[in-house]
């Protein structure tokens, strides 16, 4: 697994459509074998990027780099790498069988030969005995299987996939999240995974690229990406985080909400005024007396493992998961350990994210980029 | 419930007495021993005989279909381009003003249309110096013409509904563009073509206001010779090619019901399947 | 994006350049002959003449109006109980009301001559039951009203009977559930949404029906001249080609009006969609 050829590298690359910038100025490079994912807000310019690599779009600027050699200008149907489309675009008028072996009739394939690779690739996807039927008889997940299926069957260096499980429901998503992973590292190809969906990037990658705004914010593995997130955007978009002003005073000591903490953050500029995030599983309910800030709770949610809480400290609304109970109007405590406060540089995007004033489960899922938008 | 059901048949019924009484009428006298269409006198099968032997209305017959053939099959290659390409189209002011353009002929008067086309191609026929401009050429342009915007409109809905991605996908498995076109975008707007072309046809076959005003003496269509029948009082001759035309449409009409209840079947079938 | 531009020029150029050539170059001339006289030079005598049609105009218009709204009320309750049929009776309505549509609607027109004539099929019907004189039914608004409608009717029914088809029957269920009693859910609920369809049916019926001419000249005996029949006449016997494309400009320009004022009342997105 970890051999780190690298396959793919994407130069300092820039697209615009009708004067409206898509994409400002892309590098990224993608290595072999390595489970990488484009996550990001719809309009961030994940898909894009994915069609450039697939070659149905050309850059304005910039380098398309495949196995060392520059391939901008070389069309879709000659490049060595293969894309599972959102919704799947099956051919309607081919049959299972046919829509797998599409890609090998084109290469003039024996007919045994192609045989022999359809129901490989249907066994693979769990689709045996499936060949002859209609794509229209076929469920949303057979579907997806079908596409899969299909895509593989041409043996690419490097698979696309564009929200390939954003149509499918939520149960049939995380069982394919786990297939996915497994013919990843069966076959060990490339997989360049594009998602708005945090979780399933967090669970699948080796490596995830966050986007927002047509550039890259941060690129890491799923670890790095949720302790040390780059910047306001990524803290807010992957997972939940309470994010404040704070200034650095020194080395391993930051002062936020009017108190001094210890941290372990250092090589910041004297006095120099930072985003401190703390996710909210990371914060300690304590009694009133014993804790570094006080707050009055404000709302309580059961979310099954734990209880989410919304504590209003002197007007910022911090979000607090704890297995521990309180009620709305308890007046309790909060400690947070040094390690436990990250701090970042500031960013376009401080003060943007991370107050939970005007929190609600519902707002949250209203404003989610989730929505089945298209990019374009 | 089954009254207002008997009363809405009854209605229907009505409807199809008063859409099909000429048609009775006609097959009725086309058997008439006696050259009269008011009084039936005898029965007889003169008149098809007759018909058979008439070189001017089997000349005019063979003009049409010749004329029908061609002109539909330009339309249909022209406009399927056409929807593909205004479906391609990216700037909707372009677009729009194709799409307006392309109506033009759907919301015109057909008498507008076949004076406004005789109207150019008498001017062009001045400008290059001609006396007879109109002939075989220019009543083929006009039928072409009248017959784009109903192609274009039964590929277009066709070529909306086909996801844009199978063109992409079929790129993406290693198919150049224009055979992926062929392969995997073409069977799925086939449906539309052929309605498209079968319009084309069935319209060039019966049209006779365009036709009256773009065609020459040189080139006369079947309507336009029953046209100039009907000046005159008219023989059961012509009511035995009208019954003709019914026998051989209605037989047309019968088989693409059949095709159609087929595919229908296979597709029910499919669905239960899931 | 790059290379596909060169593909989509080479698709769209033969029907761009043909629509200009033959189908908006068609038009300009008819607005040139209309403001030349015969010898080609520029003269307002056409667009003077046309007061004297006026009273053509507006008979055309008036019987255009009559056809289109007996059309209307003849094929809307066809269509709406064609619509609540079993399937294979539907498929073979369709197919019986579009056959007359594919046949020489010379020879149909024509054929109500031998029904409706004095010695014709309904008056020896008559003579039978002891009438005397024929009755005067051929060479008469009514006869050619009739043929209007006789051949458009299936123009009207058709985009009628697609949106009904298509209607989603749980709303008229809903309605009902709602209390509404089925006079009012025809008005308040089937009409509204079959605004669509008798759009494109009135377009489909009311255009061909105000410019015809051989309807009226077989069925109106030439007694009741409209305006195809000028129109058909100026160039098919006067040889005023000018007079002619003045009167159809004017012909055009109205109907593009009243189809203009039918789409602001109906707000249709477009009217060519619904038949098919």
């Amino acid at each position: 697994m970890k051999n780190s050829k690298e396959i793919i590298k994407l130069e300092n690359i820039s697209v615009a459509f009708d004067g409206e910038t898509i994409l400002n100025d892309i590098s990224l490079k993608i290595d072999e074998n390595e489970f990488i994912t484009l996550l990001g807000p719809s309009g961030c310019g994940k898909t894009t990027t994915l069609r450039i690599i697939a070659g149905f779009l050309e850059p304005d600027k910039g380098d398309v780099i495949f196995d060392g050699k520059k391939i901008n200008g070389v069309p879709a149907y000659k490049r060595q790498v293969n894309t599972i489309f959102q919704r799947y675009a099956l051919f309607p008028h081919l049959n299972v069988y046919e829509n797998i072996a599409f890609g090998l009739r084109l290469r003039k394939e024996k007919e045994d030969e192609i045989q022999k690779t359809v129901s490989e690739m249907l066994s693979l996807v769990n689709l045996k005995g499936f060949g002859n039927r209609n794509i229209a008889s076929l469920s949303g997940g057979q579907q997806q299987r079908v596409a899969i299926a299909r895509a593989l069957a041409v043996k690419p260096r490097v698979l696309l996939l564009d929200e390939p499980l954003g149509a499918l429901d939520l149960k049939l998503r995380k069982d394919m999240q786990v297939e996915l992973k497994s013919i990843q590292q069966k076959l060990g190809i490339t997989f360049i995974y594009v998602t708005h969906d945090q979780e399933e990037a967090l669970s699948m990658s080796d490596t995830i690229v966050v986007m927002d705004s047509g550039k890259i914010q941060q690129i890491g593995t799923p670890t790095d990406v949720y302790n040390e997130p780059a910047n306001a955007f990524v803290a807010d978009f992957i997972g939940e985080s309470n994010i404040l002003d704070g200034i650095m005073h020194e080395d391993f000591s930051v002062e936020f909400a009017g108190i001094k903490f210890q941290c372990v953050d250092k090589g910041f500029k004297k006095d120099e005024p930072v985003d401190v995030v703390i996710r909210p599983e990371d914060v300690d309910v304590v009694p009133p007396e014993d804790g570094m800030l006080k707050g009055l709770v404000t709302s309580v949610t059961f979310k099954g493992v734990h209880y989410e809480i919304i504590v209003d400290v002197e007007g910022f609304k911090w979000m607090i998961q704890t297995t521990e109970k309180s009620e709305v109007d308890d007046y309790i405590g909060i400690v947070v350990k040094p390690e436990e406060i990250h701090i970042m540089k500031k960013s376009q995007y401080s003060g943007l994210y991370g107050d939970y004033s005007s929190f609600s489960d519902e707002f949250d899922e209203l404003s989610d980029p989730t929505a089945e938008s298209e990019e374009e | 419930m089954t009254k207002t059901s008997r009363l809405s048949k009854l209605y229907i019924a009505l409807i199809f007495i008063f859409l099909y009484a000429p048609m009775v009428v006609t097959m009725v006298f086309s058997f008439n021993g006696s050259d009269s269409t008011y009084i039936i006198s005898g029965f007889s099968t003169q008149w098809y005989t007759k018909l058979f032997h008439d070189s001017i209305t089997m000349n005019a017959l063979e003009n049409t279909v010749i004329l029908a053939v061609v002109s539909a099959f330009i339309s249909t290659v022209m406009g399927t381009m056409a929807a593909v390409g205004i479906d391609s189209l990216k700037k909707k002011r372009i677009k729009s003003t194709v799409m307006a353009v392309t109506n033009i002929p759907m919301m015109n008067p057909e008498i507008v249309t076949g004076i406004s086309m005789m109207l150019l191609f008498v001017f062009a026929g001045r400008l290059l110096g001609q006396r007879d401009t109109l002939g075989f050429g220019t009543i083929l342009i006009a039928h072409i013409s009248f017959q784009l915007p109903y192609v274009i409109l039964s590929v277009l809905p066709k070529l909306r509904q086909t996801d844009r991605r199978i063109y992409e996908a079929a790129q993406d498995l290693g198919c150049p563009p224009v055979q992926a076109f062929f392969k995997v975008v073409f069977p799925q707007i086939l449906p539309g073509i052929i309605s498209g072309a079968i319009m084309a046809f069935t319209l060039s076959l019966d049209d006779f206001i365009i036709s009256y005003f773009t065609n020459g003496p040189s080139f006369q269509t079947l309507p336009i010779h029953i046209f100039s029948m009907t000046k005159k009082r008219v023989k059961p001759d012509m009511y035995a090619l009208s019954t003709l035309m019914f026998a051989a449409i209605f037989l047309l009409l019968i088989l693409m019901n059949i095709v159609q209840a087929r595919s229908d079947k296979k597709q029910r079938k499919a669905k239960e399947e899931k | 994006m790059k290379q596909s531009s060169f593909l989509k020029k080479i698709i769209n150029a033969p029907y761009m350049l043909w629509s200009v050539l033959f189908t908006v170059a068609p038009l300009i001339m008819v607005i040139y002959y209309a403001f030349t006289n015969a010898d080609g030079a520029f003269s307002l005598d056409n667009i003077k003449q046309i007061g004297d049609y006026a009273s053509t105009f507006i008979l055309s218009m008036g019987y255009g109006a009559v056809a289109t709204v007996i059309c209307l009320l003849l094929a809307y309750p066809f269509a709406y109980f064609l619509a609540h049929c079993g399937v294979s009776f539907k498929r073979m309505s369709v197919m019986l009301v579009m056959l007359p549509m594919w046949m020489s609607f010379l020879i149909r027109t024509y054929s109500w001559m031998t029904i409706l004539g004095d010695s014709g099929v309904v008056n020896n019907f008559l003579f039978l039951l002891g009438k005397k004189e024929p009755l005067p039914l051929l060479n008469t608004p009514g006869a050619v009203i009739l043929g209007m409608v006789y051949n458009f009717l299936p123009y009207m029914i058709l985009p009628l009977y697609t949106v009904m088809d298509k209607m989603d029957n749980s709303l008229v269920e809903a309605a009902q559930d709602l209390g509404s009693s089925k006079l009012n859910t025809l008005r308040r609920v089937i009409l509204p949404l079959s605004v669509p369809g008798i759009a494109s049916g009135v377009t489909m019926v009311f255009v061909p029906s105000v410019s015809t001419f051989y309807i009226t000249q077989k069925l109106g005996g030439g007694q009741i001249n409209l305006i195809g029949d000028v129109i058909e006449g100026q160039f098919q016997t006067a040889y005023n080609y000018n007079l002619g494309a003045a009167l159809s400009l004017v012909l055009m320009v109205l109907i593009l009006i009243c189809l203009g004022v039918l789409n602001y009342f109906t707000d249709s997105e477009d009217n060519g969609g619904v038949l098919i």
